[in-house]
């Protein structure tokens, strides 16, 4: 009965945000924006609706947490009660506070890793498909032997190698990721180079850079985009499974995958307190994947 | 064409309305079309794009594409109600006695099965015959398509046979149950003329054989004129008129038939040949190709302004592989290519932005020649900014006198992407974005062959007028001697990679000709309805007499 409940007030929730998202979206956006918000769908308003409260709990962290990120406030594993909301962690820091703070953090860090990995990705990956020849080739095998290795052992073995900040963190991620990016932008450029218009524009006497940034890349948004909203996700794993192991965000940084971990021994107590760190990131996840299938609507031209 | 009228009727069609779903609105695509066909009867239907033709045709057997619907009127089949017919029901005559015969055969067969078998398929799937006799059938029918090697052919797949077999191939395939009705949708468009001759012959007589009636579905009324006993007009999903075919041709009644039938006599006036003077663009004896294989060898023609050369020959005879050496995206083995008198560069890499700028292209397809994402303003506005260095408000400028030039409403366009224009209006597109460089030699590769004919003609009238405006020389590169007789003034006709013959165009059309020149000319179709059995019985006296 209260899953049934807790399911339709989810629900409700969930219309009610993606309503209010859409209704405060058309009146706010300038005027050449404004049709696109009219034909959003509810999804989208609701995906949107929590990226943007994502982002504000991020910047506002300090105004709105309670305490102090790393502050020791009292007994381990505090129950739901004020002042802390939501229960204390392992060490008796403020749950609610670290969740913020993880906004800050987590999100952070995942978002800078992936659009990095994207730029870098799909720039080499279309300038290959656009010169061929060996430098294809041999960026195209280099890049074969780096994901040959699988994922987590490479980032690991350079973490080792660079050493754990929050830099070389974004950056190694990054790096692994690029090459899944990298493929799909190559050979998704390598169907738009044999066009005539990418013909054309040679002739034009068009350089590298105005080829791959107006002429492909806009042709290969679509799965670009798509790839994007599966990578993000995939990001967040990435983190949480290297701060799992010690070499991801360092303690006492609150971040959501640590969180998870930290406190997974409350589940054994019928506590869902360390379902709510968890839960942040699914929710992101699905939201962000929200906007991405509108996105990827708009752009490849799908009718229902 | 046999007598046909006192034959029983096989196909009724009454007010026929289908609609097609754009977005969530359901907008008319057949506005209420009847069709009547008896036994044995070859029914054409014409018109251009857009016109529902091949809505109309599918829907004879009861099938609408996906996103359309059929939202009134009745098809009766010889007594059966498609309309209110089981699915199952229809499925059961499909194939077996009403088939379809698709536009581009490389397309709709399956390339990882071998032809004999998809043969098979209908009739052992429909329980007509057995799967050994069945096999001996299509040898059989493969020999009455004219198919070389019909006992082997069979076994080979899709794509180790040429487009013509293909298409011989597809409707032996049609008709494998013997069926009573066909569809064939534009069987022979993407054909050479002198394929497309083959293949008509061999449709024709295969008709008339199995008394098999046929909905014959083209835009190339000269086609139609041979194959069809009626000829219906379509325009935007309604009848224009109908009649039959001898009677059409000789007199139709309404205003846009009659515009159909005039488009073929649109020819510029003759102009002097030019003898002296540098030409604009001189290929010298160039010989090139890919891999091993020489596709052109030794070729060498010269191109004066304001004059239009056009290159003519089949599929593979190497006419686009000489538009390729010229614009430097393939470097000739030998020989070079003059501008002006001057040597170009052999690879475009290596011209200056100027030498770019002097020679532009026009596409066959303007759907892959335009970036599907760039608006109007920047796939006009970029060559002008580039070469000519134009910004803000001169470049708007230009692009708006550019547009008003190929006859757009610069407002209206300016801000459109390529996908909100039709097949025309991109077309003009292309050409707009040539002249954006300001060039003095244009190529025209195919730039009217996936266009209707009346669309196609205003191009060609556009390229005209602008040609004396600008002083440009063309090279039009074709494989429809109707165009060629409308815009050329010189001729080069191309085979196997070797200019056969060239000259003035008055020339080339006048005999005696080159013995492939000759064949190219007498395969265009020709309005006339005994035209192909008279070429057919010219060629086949030819023949013995040679023998």
């Amino acid at each position: 009965m209260t899953v049934l409940i807790a399911l339709l007030v989810g629900l409700a929730l969930f219309f009610a945000t993606g309503l209010a998202a859409r209704v405060a979206l058309q009146a706010g956006a300038p005027a050449p924006l404004k049709p696109l918000f009219r034909d959003m769908p509810l999804t989208a308003a609701f995906g949107l609706a929590v990226i943007l409260f994502y982002i504000l709990v991020a910047i506002l962290a300090p105004v709105l947490a309670p305490f102090s990120e790393h502050e020791v406030l009292g007994g381990q594993y505090l129950p739901w009660e004020a002042p802390h909301y939501l229960g204390t962690d392992k060490l008796g820091r403020d749950m609610l506070t670290r969740l913020i703070y993880g906004a800050r953090n987590t999100v952070g860090i995942a978002f800078a890793t992936t659009v990095l990995a994207f730029v870098v990705g799909s720039i080499l990956g279309i300038w290959a498909a656009v010169t061929g020849g060996w430098i294809d080739q041999a960026l195209s095998r280099f890049v074969d032997a780096l994901m040959a290795i699988p994922a987590l052992i490479l980032s690991l073995l350079l973490l080792t190698i660079f050493g754990t900040s929050v830099l070389t963190l974004i950056l190694v991620i990054a790096a692994v990721d690029a090459t899944r990016v990298y493929r799909l932008a190559r050979s998704v450029a390598q169907g738009i180079v044999v066009m005539d218009y990418i013909e054309a524009a040679r002739l034009r006497g068009e350089g590298m850079w105005r080829l791959i940034r107006r002429e492909i890349l806009p042709n290969a948004m679509a799965p670009l985009v798509a790839e994007f909203g599966l990578r993000f996700c995939f990001v967040f794993l990435a983190i949480s499974a290297l701060s799992f192991l010690g070499l991801g965000i360092k303690p006492p940084t609150a971040d959501w995958g640590s969180m998870v971990r930290e406190n997974a021994t409350l589940i054994t107590f019928g506590d869902i307190t360390p379902l709510l760190p968890a839960g942040a990131i699914a929710l992101l996840t699905v939201a962000v994947n929200f906007v991405v299938d509108w996105q990827l609507h708009r752009a490849s031209g799908l009718k229902e | 064409m046999s007598e046909t009228s006192a034959k029983p009727v096989l196909l009724t069609m009454r007010g026929i309305r289908i609609d097609g779903r754009s977005e969530d609105t359901w907008s008319p695509i057949i506005k209420g079309v009847d069709l009547t066909l008896r036994k044995g009867e070859v029914i054409g239907l014409i018109g251009e794009s857009g016109a529902g033709k091949s809505t109309l045709g599918l829907a004879a057997m009861g099938f609408t594409r996906d996103g359309c619907r059929i939202s009134g009127g009745t098809i009766d089949f010889d007594g059966i109600d498609l309309m209110k017919a089981p699915e199952a029901e229809r499925r059961a005559l499909r194939g077996k006695r009403i088939a379809y015969v698709a536009q581009s055969a490389a397309a709709s067969f399956n390339p990882a099965h071998r032809l004999i078998d998809q043969y098979c398929e209908a009739p052992v799937q429909h329980g007509v015959m057995s799967r050994e006799k069945a096999e001996a059938d299509a040898v059989e029918l493969y020999r009455r398509m004219r198919l070389p090697n019909p006992e082997e052919i069979g076994f080979r797949y899709p794509h180790q046979v040429s487009g013509g077999q293909l298409q011989r191939a597809m409707t032996a395939m049609a008709m494998s149950c013997r069926p009573d009705l066909i569809i064939f949708d534009e069987p022979t468009t993407a054909l050479d003329v002198t394929t497309q001759i083959e293949v008509l012959a061999a449709i024709r007589d295969i008709v008339a054989q199995f008394d098999t009636a046929a909905i014959y579905i083209t835009h190339d009324l000269a086609v139609v004129a041979q194959m069809a006993d009626r000829i219906k007009v379509l325009l935007r999903g309604d009848e224009v008129e109908e009649a039959d075919t001898r009677t059409m041709l000789r007199a139709p009644k309404e205003d846009y038939t009659k515009s159909l039938w005039a488009v073929r006599s649109y020819a510029r006036p003759v102009q002097p040949p030019v003898t002296t003077g540098v030409p604009v663009v001189s290929v010298q004896n160039v010989t090139a190709g890919y891999g091993a294989a020489d596709v052109l060898k030794n070729i060498g023609f010269d191109i004066h302004a304001r004059r239009t050369v056009a290159v003519v020959g089949e599929s593979g005879s190497g006419k686009s592989t000489a538009a390729r050496v010229i614009t430097g995206l393939l470097p000739p083995r030998q020989g070079r290519i003059l501008f002006d008198g001057q040597p170009l560069p052999a690879d475009y890499r290596q011209r200056s932005r100027d030498q770019l700028r002097q020679a532009q292209m026009i596409y066959q397809m303007a759907d892959t020649a335009l970036n599907p994402k760039l608006r109007l303003r920047e796939l006009i506005g970029r060559p002008a900014e580039m070469y000519l260095g134009l910004k803000g408000k001169a470049l708007t400028e230009r692009i708006r006198d550019l547009l008003r030039l190929i006859e757009l409403e610069p407002d209206r366009f300016i801000d459109r992407l390529p996908s909100e224009l039709s097949g025309g209006q991109k077309q003009r597109i292309g050409i707009a974005r040539a002249l954006a460089a300001e060039p003095r030699f244009i190529i025209c590769d195919e730039v009217t062959s996936a266009l209707d004919q009346l669309v196609a003609e205003g191009i060609l009238k556009l390229l005209d007028r602008i040609q004396s405006e600008f002083n440009l020389a063309y090279m039009f590169i074709t494989h429809d001697l109707a165009t060629v007789k409308a815009i050329a003034d010189e001729v080069v006709v191309m085979q196997n990679g070797r200019v056969v013959e060239q000259g003035p165009k008055e020339e080339m059309f006048q005999p005696p000709h080159d013995p492939y020149t000759e064949l190219l000319l007498s395969s265009v179709p020709e309005m006339d309805p005994d035209w192909l059995t008279r070429l057919l019985a010219e060629r086949a006296a030819k023949r013995e007499g040679q023998g």
